[in-house]
C-alpha cells in the first residue's frame, strides 16, 4: 500500500449529551483525503448529531477533531477561534443540508448562488464569475439559460443540485452531507447519486455523508460507520459490512432492505 | 423665475401659531386645566407615565394637554424631559407584597386568601354611551362614600395586614419556578441595566427585558401578547393574579445603612401563570411572565406578561416559532417614540435620493425599450457661461 | 445668531456634560476603529427618532462656544428640518451659524456632502438612520455584528452581482455601500452614490451619528472609502444631460423640479450655498424654461429630459 500521509479528519472519543440524554457517545474515525464514509443507522441513533458536532453547528460535550488544514497543519476543530471555523467552513468545507431551503438562497439567482463563495473567498470579476456558474450549472446538468431564475422556481432535484454546485465551487476538502437524496423521489434520487458519485470521484473530494438509506452508502461510500443508541456498533469496508454483517443491529438493517 | 424654496423658518413660526390655536380650539369654551385632565382622564395620564418613563401625574397631564391628547406624543414630551433629568440614585426593589390593594383579583382560585377585591374595573359595566355624562354635572354623581373593600367579597383586611401574593401560594408547593434574590432582600439587591443609559445588547436581560416592555407601545404589546393566545407560540396563559394599589418607593443613601422612603407611588402588576410541559434539563411546572405600569394601566401590564413570558422561550429550552418569542424582534420593535420618530421622518424631504433613483428607473426602462443602447446615457454637457 | 438668547434651564448645547463627554468617548473609539459602528447610549432628544437625533447628539457633543454651524438637508440650508436643528442649536448653545460652506467649523447634514470641497478644520457630522450595510440582507443585529467581526461581506458582492445580472450594471442609486481603510464595510448614511467619491481621503473628519439605531461611526481625515464593485463592472457616478439652471454649473448635483401643471421641469443644484456662490461669482444658468435665459451661452442646456 502507498503512503497516505496523515489523515485529512481524526476524530476521538465524540461525545454530545442533551442534558442527561446521549446524542452520540465516544465515536472515533480517521478520515483520508478522497475519502467517502457513509454513517448509517436508523432516526435517533445519533448520527446527525455526529455530523453538527463535526462541521461546528453543535458544540460536542467532550472529544477531539483533528482537521489537516491546506497551509496550517494540523488544527482541532473543538477549539478553534468561530473566525477560523467560519472561515473552514466557506472554503476548505462544504455543508449540504436534507432540505435545500436549508443551504440555499431562495430569492437570489442560480448564478449568484453558485458565486457566493467565489466572491466570499475575494473573486471580483464578474465576467468570470458568471462563466464559473454557467460551468458548474453544466456540472450538475441544468440548463444555463437558468442562470438568472431564483432556486424558487427549481425543481426540488434541481434544488439539490445546485446546493452541491454551490458547496463544489470553492473546491473543498471536505464535504458533510445530511440525507441529501432525503426529500426526493426515487428516479430523481438515482439521478443525483450518479452525479455525486462523479463530482466526488472527478475532484478527489473527502466526504461524510449521513443517511439512513443503505442503497446510498452502497453507491457512495468507501466506507461505512453504522450507528444504534449513540455508538458506533460495527464499522469497515462498505461491501464488507453490506455483505456479511456481524452486529446484530447491521444484520437487522440490511435485511430489512430487498436485496436487489 | 424660479427662486429655490425659501423661508423655512417663517413657515415653521406660521405652524407652530397655527398649532397653537388648533390646541386651544374654541375660544368660547373654558380652557381645560392640567388638574382637571390629571384627575378625569386618569388612564391617559398612567399610560404616559408608564410609557414615558417618569411617575409624575402633574406633568403627564401636562403633555397630554400640550398633545392635544395625542398619547405618543403626549409620551414624547415626556420622554424627551426625561433625558435631561440626572440619575440620583436607584430604588430598592419595589415590595408589591405590601401594596395598599384597591383592586386584586385572580382567575386561577375562586377563593383565596385576602379575596377577590374588584375595585375600579369596567370589566362588568355595559358598554352604553352614558348620555349622563353629556350634561355639564351629571346626574349620577357618585357620593364619594363607597368603601373601596365594598367591591369585593372580603371584609377591610387592614387589621390582618398584606394581602399574600397569589404566586407564592403556588411557590410554596414547589409548583411555580422561583427566582434567585428575592425582592426587599438587603444582600440581594443586585445590580440592573438601564437601557436609557446603555444600548440594548443581545441577548438581553431579563431586568433589560422588563425593562423595554414596561416602557413599550401598549398597542404593539397588546397585539404580540394576543397572537401568542392564538397559537403563533402558545403559552397557555392564566391570569395569576393582577392587583391595582399603592406601594411605597425607597431608597438607601450611600452615606446610611437603612432605606428612607420617598413617597408612595401607584401601581398595576400583573404575573401570568404558565403551563411548561418540561425539558431535558427540568421538571414540568408553571413558569412566570410579569408585567408591572405605573397607575391603572391594566391592559398594558398583562400584554407585558404574556410577551415576557413568550421572549423566555429560550431561556426555557423551547423551540422558538412566533414572532412574539422572538427577542430582537420584539425589543427592536417595542419602543412607540423610536418608532414614530422614523416612521414619521418620511415626512422629511428624501428629494435627492429620490432623484437618484428617478435617474436611475429612467436609465433601467430606456434599457428597457432599447437594448440595443449603451448602458451609459449621452452625458454630453455644454460648458456654463463664463 | 449668536444674540445671547439662550433658553434657561438647559445645559450649553442641550446635554449635560457627562452625557457629551461619554458620548465624546464613543467618538474616539469610532475614530480609532474607521467605519466600525460603536453602540452608544442614545438618549431621547427633543426631536423626534428618524429626524437627525444621532447628529444632533454627535454635534452637541463635538460644539464649543468659539464653533461656526451649518446644518444642512438634501444639500440645502433652508429646508425645514435643517432650519429646525440650525435653530435647536443656536437656541440652545447660543453659537454662530453660518450657511457658507466654507465658513464652517461644523457642518451637520443629511442626505448630501457639499460640492466644495472641506478643509483639515472641519468636521462633517451625518444624520444617519440605518446605519448597518448588511440591514437588508440579514435583519439580525447579532448576525451583522458576527459577519463584521468576520469580514464575511461576501454577501454585498451577492447584490451587486444580481443588480448586473438582472439590469446589466449596478443599480444601487444611493446608500451605495463602501469598505472603509480596507476593513469594515459601511453605509454611507443614505447620500447618493455621487457622493461617494467626495468622502473618500478627504481632509475633514466625518462623524456619522444613528440616533434611534444607538450607533456612531468614523471616517477619520484622508482614509480611504472604497465603493464595492467588481473589476469589469467598476463603480461610477450619475451624469444629467442638464446643468444648473440658475447657476449652470455642469459637475453638482441637481434637482428636478417640477415648475408648472403640465410637468415642465428644471434642474438646480442641490447644494444651496454652492450655487449661491457660483451666481455671486458671476455664473448663470438657462434659467426657467419658456423664458429668456439670463446666460445664453449654453446653447439652450438644461431643457428636456434625459432620455
Amino acid at each position: 500500500m502507498m503512503d497516505l500521509g496523515p489523515p485529512l479528519l481524526s476524530v476521538q472519543g465524540m461525545t454530545k449529551f442533551y442534558g442527561r440524554l446521549v446524542g452520540c457517545r465516544d465515536v472515533g474515525f480517521d478520515l483520508w483525503p478522497g475519502e467517502v464514509l457513509c454513517v448509517v443507522g436508523e432516526s435517533g441513533s445519533g448520527k446527525t448529531t455526529l455530523l453538527n458536532c463535526l462541521n461546528g453547528g453543535l458544540e460536542p460535550t467532550s472529544g477531539s477533531i483533528k482537521y489537516e488544514t491546506r497551509h496550517e497543519g494540523t488544527v482541532e476543530i473543538t477549539t478553534l477561534s468561530e473566525a477560523k471555523r467560519r472561515f473552514l467552513s466557506r472554503t476548505d468545507w462544504g455543508i449540504v443540508y436534507q432540505n435545500p431551503r436549508d443551504g440555499l438562497r431562495m430569492r437570489v439567482s442560480a448564478g449568484a448562488n453558485i458565486g457566493e463563495r467565489l466572491m466570499a473567498v475575494g473573486a471580483r470579476h464578474y465576467g468570470n464569475i458568471r462563466s464559473e456558474a454557467a460551468t458548474w450549472l453544466r456540472n450538475i446538468e441544468i440548463d444555463e439559460d437558468r442562470i438568472d431564475d431564483p432556486p424558487s422556481t427549481f425543481s426540488g432535484g434541481m434544488q439539490q443540485r445546485l446546493q452541491i454546485a454551490r458547496n463544489l465551487v470553492t473546491k473543498p476538502r471536505l464535504v458533510f452531507m445530511d440525507e441529501p437524496t432525503g426529500g426526493l423521489d426515487v428516479s430523481v434520487q438515482a439521478r443525483l447519486l450518479d452525479l455525486l458519485r462523479g463530482l466526488v470521484t472527478e475532484l478527489d473530494i473527502a466526504a461524510i455523508i449521513v443517511t439512513h438509506d443503505l442503497a446510498v452508502a452502497r453507491l457512495l461510500g468507501h466506507r461505512l460507520m453504522v450507528m444504534q443508541g449513540g455508538r458506533v456498533v460495527e464499522s469497515g469496508l462498505t461491501d464488507q459490512v453490506l455483505d456479511d454483517p456481524h452486529h446484530p443491529h447491521t444484520q437487522l438493517l440490511v435485511s430489512a432492505i430487498l436485496t436487489p | 423665475m424660479y427662486v429655490a424654496v425659501k423661508g423655512g423658518e417663517k413657515a415653521i413660526d406660521n405652524a407652530h401659531e397655527i398649532l397653537e390655536e388648533d390646541r386651544r380650539g374654541d375660544l368660547e369654551l373654558p380652557e381645560i386645566g392640567v388638574g382637571q385632565i390629571s384627575e378625569q382622564l386618569g388612564r391617559a395620564v398612567d399610560r404616559v407615565m408608564t410609557e414615558g418613563s417618569v411617575y409624575d401625574p402633574e406633568l403627564a397631564a401636562l403633555a397630554v394637554k400640550q398633545a392635544q391628547g395625542d398619547l405618543v406624543e403626549a409620551i414624547f414630551l415626556l420622554r424627551a424631559f426625561r433625558a435631561t433629568l440626572p440619575r440620583l440614585a436607584v430604588s430598592r426593589t419595589l415590595n408589591t407584597g405590601e401594596m395598599r390593594i384597591r383592586r386584586r383579583i385572580s382567575a386561577t382560585f375562586k377563593d383565596l386568601p385576602g379575596g377577590q377585591i374588584l375595585g375600579p374595573t369596567y370589566d362588568y359595566t355595559h358598554r352604553l354611551l352614558d348620555f349622563g355624562l353629556m350634561a355639564e354635572k351629571a346626574a349620577n354623581e357618585p357620593s364619594g362614600e363607597t368603601d373601596p373593600s365594598d367591591a369585593g367579597d372580603q371584609k377591610s383586611r387592614d387589621a390582618e395586614g398584606p394581602i399574600p401574593k397569589v404566586l407564592d401560594l403556588l411557590d410554596r408547593d414547589g409548583l411555580i419556578e422561583t427566582f434567585e434574590a428575592g425582592a426587599g432582600d438587603e444582600a440581594g439587591e443586585e445590580e440592573v441595566g438601564d437601557l436609557t443609559r446603555e444600548p440594548l445588547t443581545f441577548p438581553a436581560g431579563r431586568d433589560l427585558r422588563l425593562q423595554n416592555l414596561a416602557r413599550g407601545d401598549e398597542g404593539f404589546l397588546l397585539a404580540l401578547g394576543y397572537s401568542t393566545q392564538r397559537g403563533f407560540g402558545n403559552n397557555h396563559p392564566f391570569a395569576g393574579e393582577i392587583r391595582l394599589g399603592e406601594v411605597d418607593v425607597e431608597i438607601v443613601p450611600e452615606e446610611l445603612d437603612f432605606p428612607v422612603p420617598l413617597g408612595e407611588i401607584t401601581v398595576t402588576e400583573c404575573e401570568m401563570i404558565t403551563q411548561f410541559k418540561g425539558s431535558k434539563e427540568q421538571p414540568p411546572k408553571f413558569t412566570r411572565g410579569y408585567g408591572l405600569a405605573f397607575g391603572h394601566c391594566e391592559r398594558k401590564a398583562m400584554a407585558m406578561a404574556l410577551v415576557d413570558r413568550a421572549l423566555r422561550t429560550k431561556e426555557l429550552g423551547e423551540e422558538p416559532k412566533a414572532p412574539a418569542q422572538d427577542e430582537e424582534f420584539v425589543l427592536y420593535h417595542s419602543d412607540n417614540v423610536e418608532s414614530s420618530g422614523f416612521v414619521e421622518h418620511l415626512k422629511l424631504p428624501h428629494y435627492v435620493d429620490f432623484q437618484a433613483e428617478l435617474t436611475l428607473i429612467r436609465k433601467l426602462r430606456q434599457e428597457h425599450d432599447d437594448p440595443g443602447s449603451g448602458s451609459e446615457p449621452a452625458a454630453e454637457r455644454a460648458e456654463a457661461g463664463e | 445668531m449668536g444674540d445671547g438668547t439662550q433658553v434657561r434651564g438647559y445645559n450649553f448645547a442641550y446635554l449635560d456634560e457627562g452625557t457629551k463627554r461619554s458620548i465624546r468617548r464613543i467618538i474616539l473609539k469610532a475614530i480609532a476603529i474607521p467605519g466600525y459602528q460603536v453602540p452608544f447610549g442614545s438618549r431621547e432628544m427633543p426631536l423626534p427618532y428618524g429626524w437627525g437625533t444621532g447628529g444632533i447628539q454627535v454635534t452637541a457633543s463635538i460644539l464649543g462656544p468659539d464653533d461656526v454651524l451649518k446644518v444642512i438637508d438634501q444639500g440645502a440650508d433652508d429646508t425645514t428640518n435643517a432650519v429646525s436643528i440650525r435653530r435647536f442649536f443656536s437656541r440652545t448653545a447660543n453659537i454662530s451659524t453660518t450657511e457658507r460652506t466654507t465658513e464652517a467649523t461644523i457642518i451637520q447634514t443629511r442626505h448630501r456632502v457639499p460640492e466644495t470641497p472641506l478643509h483639515e478644520d472641519q468636521i462633517l457630522v451625518y444624520q444617519v438612520p440605518i446605519p448597518e450595510p448588511l440591514r437588508w440582507l440579514e435583519p439580525r443585529e447579532t448576525e451583522t455584528r458576527k459577519m463584521h467581526a468576520l469580514e464575511e461581506y461576501g454577501v454585498m458582492h451577492v447584490k451587486l452581482y444580481e443588480d448586473i445580472a438582472h439590469y446589466g450594471h449596478i443599480a444601487t442609486a444611493y446608500n451605495y455601500p463602501a469598505l472603509v481603510n480596507r476593513r469594515h464595510v459601511m453605509a454611507t448614511s443614505p447620500i447618493p452614490k455621487f457622493d461617494n467619491p467626495k468622502i473618500d481621503r478627504i481632509p475633514a473628519l466625518q462623524i456619522f451619528g444613528a440616533g434611534r439605531e444607538k450607533r456612531i461611526y468614523a471616517i477619520p481625515p484622508y482614509t480611504e472609502v472604497k465603493s464595492l464593485d467588481f473589476e469589469d463592472h467598476p463603480f461610477s457616478i450619475e451624469t444629467w444631460d442638464q446643468c444648473c439652471a440658475m447657476c449652470g454649473d455642469t459637475e453638482s448635483y441637481l434637482d428636478e423640479v417640477i415648475t408648472d401643471d403640465e410637468g415642465t421641469r428644471m434642474f438646480v443644484c442641490s447644494d444651496t450655498d454652492h450655487c449661491r456662490r457660483r451666481r455671486d461669482d458671476g455664473h448663470a444658468g438657462p434659467g426657467e424654461p419658456g423664458e429668456d435665459a439670463p446666460g445664453d451661452d449654453n446653447g439652450g442646456a438644461g431643457k428636456g429630459l434625459p432620455g
